[in-house]
Formats: C-alpha cells, sequence, structure tokens
C-alpha cells in the first residue's frame, strides 16, 4: 500500500533579503525590515514527506535512520548555523524562505534512499510556511 | 471541495518486530523499537474529509458526528492500549506509524463514507510532533 511518511528538523540560520537587482529605497520597499543591513535569523522547520509502498517486512515506507541520514548530511549540515546570504547556493538568489524550500527539495530529490519525495515544507516562523513539491 | 480536519489524541505501548527475524536483525532494523518491553507514544490522529458545504447548515460533516466515529472506532480501540498485544489490527502488522495511519483509515472509512455526505480523504498520525505517516486510501 503505498502512504507517506514525514519527519520534522530544525535549522537555524541567518539571511538576509536584498537583491542587487533592486535601488537600496526599493529594497528597503520591498523586504521591510527583512533588509536590515546585518541580517536577521529564524529556527527554520524543516518538514520532508516520502511517499512510497509500505514494506510488508518492516511496515515502514523508508527507515527513519536513513531518511535522518540523509537529511542530516545533505540538508542539516549544509545550513544549520550558517548564514544563507553567504552560501554558495545563494550566490545569485535571495534566501527568501521560498527559495530555501526550493533548494532543500533540490538537495534531497534524489538522496532518498526509498520511496520518493514527495514535499517539502519550511517554517520560517509558526506564522508562515512554504511548500515545494518541485514542480 | 471543502477538507475539513478533525484532531483527536491517543496514548498507546508498542514494539517494532518481525517474527519472520532473528532477534539480531530486529534489533539492527528497528533499534531501540525492538525492545519487547515495549514503549508509548501520545500520538495524534488527524483525520480529514471532503465534500460540498451543506446548502442548509454550511457543514460539510457535522464535527460532533466526525468526532463520535473516531472515539468509537479508533480511540475505544487504542486509547491506552499496548498496541502489539491487545488490538487484532497489529496481530500481523507492526504497528508502525505507516501501518497504525492505514489501519485507523480501515476503521474509519466505512462510517464515514456510509452517511454520504462527505468521503475520507486522508488520515494522518503523529507519533511525536516530528515524526508522522499519512494513509490517503491509496493501493
Amino acid at each position: 500500500m503505498r502512504a507517506y511518511f514525514g519527519r520534522r528538523y530544525t535549522i537555524s540560520a541567518s539571511h538576509r533579503l536584498n537583491t542587487d537587482a533592486l535601488s537600496t529605497q526599493e529594497n528597503r520597499a520591498a523586504y521591510g525590515k527583512c533588509n536590515n543591513p546585518h541580517g536577521h535569523g529564524h529556527n527554520y522547520v524543516v518538514e520532508v514527506l516520502v511517499v512510497g509502498a509500505v514494506n510488508p517486512e518492516t511496515g515502514m515506507v523508508i527507515n527513519m535512520v536513513a531518511l535522518d541520514n540523509a537529511v542530516r548530511s545533505r540538508v542539516i549540515e549544509h545550513f544549520d548555523h550558517a548564514n544563507l546570504n553567504l552560501d554558495p547556493l545563494f550566490v545569485n538568489r535571495v534566501p527568501t524562505t521560498e527559495n530555501l524550500c526550493r533548494t532543500v527539495f533540490a538537495l534531497l530529490k534524489d538522496e532518498i534512499p526509498v520511496g520518493k519525495l514527495e514535499r517539502v515544507r519550511v517554517e520560517e516562523t509558526e506564522n508562515n510556511s512554504f511548500e515545494c513539491e518541485g514542480e | 471541495m471543502i477538507y475539513l480536519t478533525r484532531r483527536a489524541t491517543f496514548s498507546a505501548s508498542h514494539y517494532y518486530w518481525n517474527p519472520a527475524w532473528t532477534k539480531e536483525k530486529n534489533e539492527h532494523v528497528f533499534g531501540r523499537c525492538a525492545n519487547r518491553n515495549g514503549h508509548g507514544h501520545n500520538y495524534t490522529l488527524e483525520v480529514t474529509v471532503a465534500g460540498e458545504p451543506d446548502p442548509v447548515t454550511g457543514f460539510v460533516v457535522d464535527l460532533k458526528w466526525l468526532k463520535d466515529i473516531i472515539e468509537r472506532e479508533v480511540l475505544a480501540a487504542w486509547d491506552h492500549r499496548h498496541l502489539n498485544l491487545e488490538t487484532p489490527d497489529f496481530a500481523a502488522a507492526i504497528p508502525t506509524t505507516e501501518n497504525i495511519a492505514i489501519a485507523a483509515w480501515k476503521r474509519l472509512e466505512p462510517s464515514v463514507n456510509a452517511a454520504g455526505v462527505a468521503r475520507l480523504s486522508r488520515v494522518r498520525v503523529y507519533e511525536t510532533p516530528e515524526i508522522f505517516a499519512e494513509y490517503r486510501g491509496e493501493p
């Protein structure tokens, strides 16, 4: 039977929303306090959803340890306690949570050892969240 | 189409064990979950039904009706029970979060769909706030 397994992880990181494509005033208008010059941080929650057949021997879509290892090595160790603006993956991209969500999906897409990555959800705060299904 | 979700909690114990495997293999695959003394969780169950709001009441379904079904079909059987030892659902299936979601679906679907006003759409089970599984009735 096809089922879904989901796991939530936390990443603490800093960022500043600013793009060279806009003037100082335009950046200020577009990003508000997220444009403050020295950046700020969040405890991001990254929710990973894997779809696949439930293995009749284990009762699992994916062994959580295997998923944890993939997410830890590809995502958590990459972004946790880092400045997203300085990350090579955000050289020419504003580290909005939309872009972070897409980046996490791309980093994990081919690293899920069993089943398929269905969706990545990133919660920037308790009040806003973003989802990416790879399309 | 509107999706309506009702949440409920239950507390239960379980262990992971495949009787076709050796003790060593069970412990290797399932880790601490293979401890035969069992352990427990506060599970959260989210039941989502899909339907059109009734033109008179504005309800997809009456939430009290859905709550009663969840309590009768799932909580009465599983709350404060040992899932491996006391529930027929897991006589042959390991009570992983995935299998708990599937078993909850099987318990809920006849009653939810019998009323003819909404269809069971999704069952999500949280084992902890960070671990969950979902079943959508797919084969």
